[in-house]
């Protein structure tokens, strides 16, 4: 790999990390044919973590970082000052069939800053697509971060050759839309939305490829003075209306070159931490909306404990649950327990009454869920009540932002 | 009676498990009279011993936990196993599901370190090319050291992955060998035997750096993500301790340099050109629609574009092309293109006037022999091209869309529906229009009074489509009719 090549891999990784959505999950299971190279399996693979914690699992890169845009909230816009460079269709084909040879990586993650024109750039990302696909037989995941400015035919190629589209919404609100982001309209991205679930579910129905594994999108959080509940109000619309697979929240990191519109302080990491597990809530557990927000207050969630918990203290008269007679929707609201855990006390209670010592094995979370459970052996009387109960719970605060 | 001693081979010997459990089995022999020991050279069972044993019924999931857990490297794994295998069979069928029994938890934690390792094989392995001759092909070669006895559970990953290159991944417990078709493994290899570095691995740790947030260093979830005793082989791993080192100035920096003025850079032009995206011809449109990639499953390779002036009157609309059309690459030439001309002209319309275009622009077909068999396409694949038939409308600016037929209605209108009852005029969102039925269809009818009558009904929808064009001009004669 020649030095050249080397320095726009590191300026496009480098504009390209800000964004959080770049999981490889959900592609079907396939394995590589004959002359192919490339599989995947539902699940996707953690290659390697930084040191920021995060998983490297995509080739996460720009096409280019040069952008006629000027959204405030990113390094790559137009009258930022970063070094700029942009790679060919057939280097990043290279690039990413190399990396992944060697088994540095389940695929692609293509993104770009818009040059010439929406569609052009679009294009161009779909050729990458293409030429992986069609050309190379590629058979690892790809997801293109498509335009929503560009035109409807270009995301119906793009879903030919992606496992995932995906349209970052970017900001929770139109007016902030506006005022951060001048050139985008939250309507051509709402609409590009509904075209692409439209296009997804269609498929799905006829047996045909494409964007196997759905779409997502992206929020940052931060940037604007949005409260975490219409953060949550804002995913639990798009979850219904456009389907998506996943919702990502991406805190407002402080970038280099950043405008002056911008608040300069970055919003708690934990703040991000406890969206993902409100919208965990939200998918997997049966709590809606206002439930969660029940547990914080000013429709901001909790920061030091999590949103379970908080929606379980002030719901006390709710607890506590029999392990061995709840139902299983109770069970999933009890802090500490885990959908796995709730299955394997179900399984298990249908052979035997479960004691304390028997729940400790069967999840992780024995101390939190006590004060809140019944099991053979254990009543926790009147702990459930105690006022101190929520200073007793809360993890010691670690500093998380650095060492 | 006394202890039996039974030696299995080094590392994961399922079928020596196997074997002396069904032996141990029918002896009705107790866990607790059974001294399990592992060997490099273990005295076999005599040959016949495999006959005469005969399986044991397991439950599914206890003959699964067993082929995991013979993996995993703690000397007791076999007692354990047999001890499970032993209560099942004494009466305990349900074991598994009793996860809060301290044996049936032990070997779950068994089962889980074996997969987990198995899952971070897989993620850690890292290949480096080398050639095994001169101008050979490429060998990929990795140098991995698991904490199992993991290798074969891991291998058919690799090989549904790596198929099409040649590889080997070599470890202190054995080697696998992948030549493109057979997966061969071979014995314990030393770190010596694989090639010490590899072109890309610069460029990987330059993308590693690169992608690392200064901003949001978390060492600690890294590691246990990631834990230490991989990152020998990590090639990634040698920039962590300097990234780690330079976090905290970076982040710093980050935030205290002032708000950068806006670059001077301001490409005023180029912004306002780029709202100019839309193609701004039909041919310009056509071009892309014709490099553009079939969208129909199992399509052809070519698109077949619509015909005709721009400005026509009328507006054709049918369903695809179809096997002739594909080979000509023009629409309505094959069939029933034909029948649609003689339709044409004996409504008193000239074919040179109107335009003609299919709601998909590929053959969907199936091959059946030499034949290409047409293929109704699906709805989800005509809203694929939905928007370029709107385009191609809204450059002709028909004063009249005729749909021929239940594809093109649904792609004008976006509703289905039976065309024999919704036959007649229409509009398709806002656009005036028409519905009839497709030419192909009047082939389709087998008695031939039939086919007359449907032909006379389909001429007579073409003349009720010219009054409806020659009304809606107002002062003068259309420019619908065949000049005569
Ligand atoms: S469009 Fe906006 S967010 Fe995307 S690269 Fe350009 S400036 Fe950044």
């Amino acid at each position: 790999m020649d030095d050249k090549l080397t320095t726009k891999l590191r300026i496009l990784a480098d504009a390209a990390k800000y964004d959080a959505s770049c999981a490889s999950s959900g592609a079907p299971k396939r394995t590589a044919g004959a002359g192919g190279l490339g599989s995947t399996d539902g699940m996707g693979i953690c290659h390697a973590y930084t040191p920021d914690g995060r998983c490297v699992s995509l080739l996460k890169i720009l096409l280019t970082n040069y952008c006629l845009f000027d959204c405030a909230y990113c390094v790559n816009r137009r009258s930022s000052n970063v070094r700029r460079a942009r790679f060919s269709v057939e280097e990043v084909v290279t690039l990413t069939i190399e990396f992944y040879r060697r088994n540095y990586i389940e695929g692609l993650f293509l993104s770009s800053g818009i040059i010439r024109s929406p569609d052009y750039t679009m294009e161009q990302m779909m050729l990458v697509a293409r030429t992986l696909r069609r050309d190379r037989e590629f058979a690892g995941y790809i997801h293109l971060k498509t335009i929503p400015e560009a035109s409807p035919w270009l995301i119906e190629q793009a879903g030919l050759w992606a496992d995932r589209l995906s349209i970052n919404l970017e900001l929770p609100s139109e007016e902030s839309l506006k005022r951060l982001a001048p050139e985008k309209e939250g309507a051509s991205i709402t609409a590009a939305m509904g075209q692409m679930r439209e296009r997804i579910a269609e498929a799905k129905v006829e047996r045909r490829r494409f964007s196997p594994a759905g779409q997502s999108t992206q929020i940052i959080v931060g940037a604007d003075d949005t409260s975490d509940a219409a953060l949550l109000r804002t995913s639990d619309t798009l979850y219904r209306r456009y389907a998506l697979s996943r919702v990502y929240y991406s805190a407002f990191s402080p970038i280099p070159e950043a405008s002056p519109v911008l608040p300069l302080k970055q919003p708690p990491l934990q703040r991000e931490n406890r969206l993902y597990q409100a919208d965990w809530l939200l998918r997997h557990y049966g709590f809606d909306v206002e439930e969660i927000a029940e547990g914080g207050t000013d429709g901001m969630l909790d920061l030091e404990i999590d949103p379970k918990l908080a929606w379980a203290l002030k719901n006390r008269h709710r607890f506590p649950a029999d392990v061995n007679e709840a139902d299983r929707e109770m069970l999933l609201r009890v802090p500490g327990l885990g959908k796995r855990a709730v299955d394997r006390i179900v399984a298990a209670r249908r052979h035997a009454r479960l004691r304390l010592d028997d729940v400790a094995r069967l999840t992780a979370g024995l101390k939190r869920a006590r004060p809140f459970l019944i099991a053979a052996d254990w009543r926790p009387g009147a702990l459930t009540d105690r006022a101190d109960l929520r200073a007793r719970l809360t993890p010691p605060t670690r500093q998380l932002s650095l060492f | 009676m006394g202890l039996r001693r039974i030696a299995l081979k080094q590392g994961a010997d399922l079928d020596g498990f196997r074997l002396a459990t069904r032996r141990l089995v029918a002896a009705g022999i107790a866990p607790h009279d059974v001294v399990w020991c592992a060997e490099d050279t273990p005295v076999l069972f005599p040959p016949q011993a495999a006959e005469e044993a005969s399986p044991i019924a397991l439950p599914r999931r206890v003959a699964e936990l067993i082929e995991v857990v013979v993996c995993h490297r703690d000397p007791e794994r076999y007692a354990l196993l047999y001890e499970l295998v032993w209560r099942v069979l004494q009466g305990e069928r349900a074991l598994l599901e009793m996860q809060a029994d301290p044996l049936v938890h032990r070997l779950e934690l068994m089962q889980k370190a074996v997969h987990r390792e198995v899952h971070r094989m897989h993620a850690f392995v890292r290949f480096r090319r080398t050639k095994s001759r001169p101008n050979g092909p490429d060998h990929f070669v990795a140098w991995f050291e698991p904490d199992h006895f993991i290798i074969e559970a891991a291998a058919p990953f690799f090989v549904d992955r790596f198929r099409s290159q040649i590889w080997s991944i070599l470890t202190p417990f054995g080697s696998l060998h992948w030549d493109r078709e057979e997966l061969r493994v071979g014995p314990a290899a030393r770190r010596e035997d694989a090639p010490d570095g590899d072109g890309f691995e610069a460029g990987w740790r330059s993308y590693y750096e690169s992608t690392f947030n200064p901003a949001r260093a978390n060492p600690a979830v890294m590691r246990a993500h990631m834990p230490t005793r991989y990152w020998r082989n990590l090639p990634e791993s040698a920039a962590i301790a300097e990234l780690l080192r330079a976090a905290p100035a970076r982040a710093t920096a980050m935030i205290e340099r002032d708000a950068a003025a806006p670059a001077k850079r301001m490409p005023e032009k180029a912004v306002a050109a780029m709202g100019d995206q839309a193609p701004a011809s039909l041919a310009e449109l056509n071009r892309l629609i014709a490099a553009s990639e079939p969208m129909v499953s199992s399509g052809s390779t070519r698109a077949v574009l619509g015909e005709g002036p721009v400005g026509a009157a009328i507006a054709f609309v049918g369903e695809q092309p179809g096997d002739q059309e594909d080979l000509e690459g023009r629409p309505f030439v094959g069939p029933a293109g034909q029948l649609l001309d003689r339709a044409i002209a004996e409504a008193g319309l000239d074919r040179a006037r109107v335009y003609v275009t299919n709601a998909v622009k590929h053959f969907k077909f199936e091959q059946r022999g030499k034949r290409r068999i047409h293929k109704k396409p699906a709805a989800g694949e005509v809203a694929h091209y939905r928007w370029w038939l709107m385009e191609e409308l809204n450059f002709v600016q028909p004063r009249l869309v005729v749909a021929l037929g239940g594809t093109a209605m649904l792609a004008l209108g976006g509703k289905a529906g039976p065309v024999t009852r919704m036959r007649g005029r229409t509009t398709f969102l806002g656009r005036p229009g028409f519905i009839t039925v497709h030419p192909s269809y009047l082939l389709r009818l087998p008695d031939e009074a039939a086919k007359e009558e449907a032909y006379r009904a389909f001429v007579s929808d073409l003349r009720a489509i010219r009054r409806i064009v020659e009304d809606s001009v107002t002062g003068g004669a259309a420019d619908v009719r065949r000049s005569a």
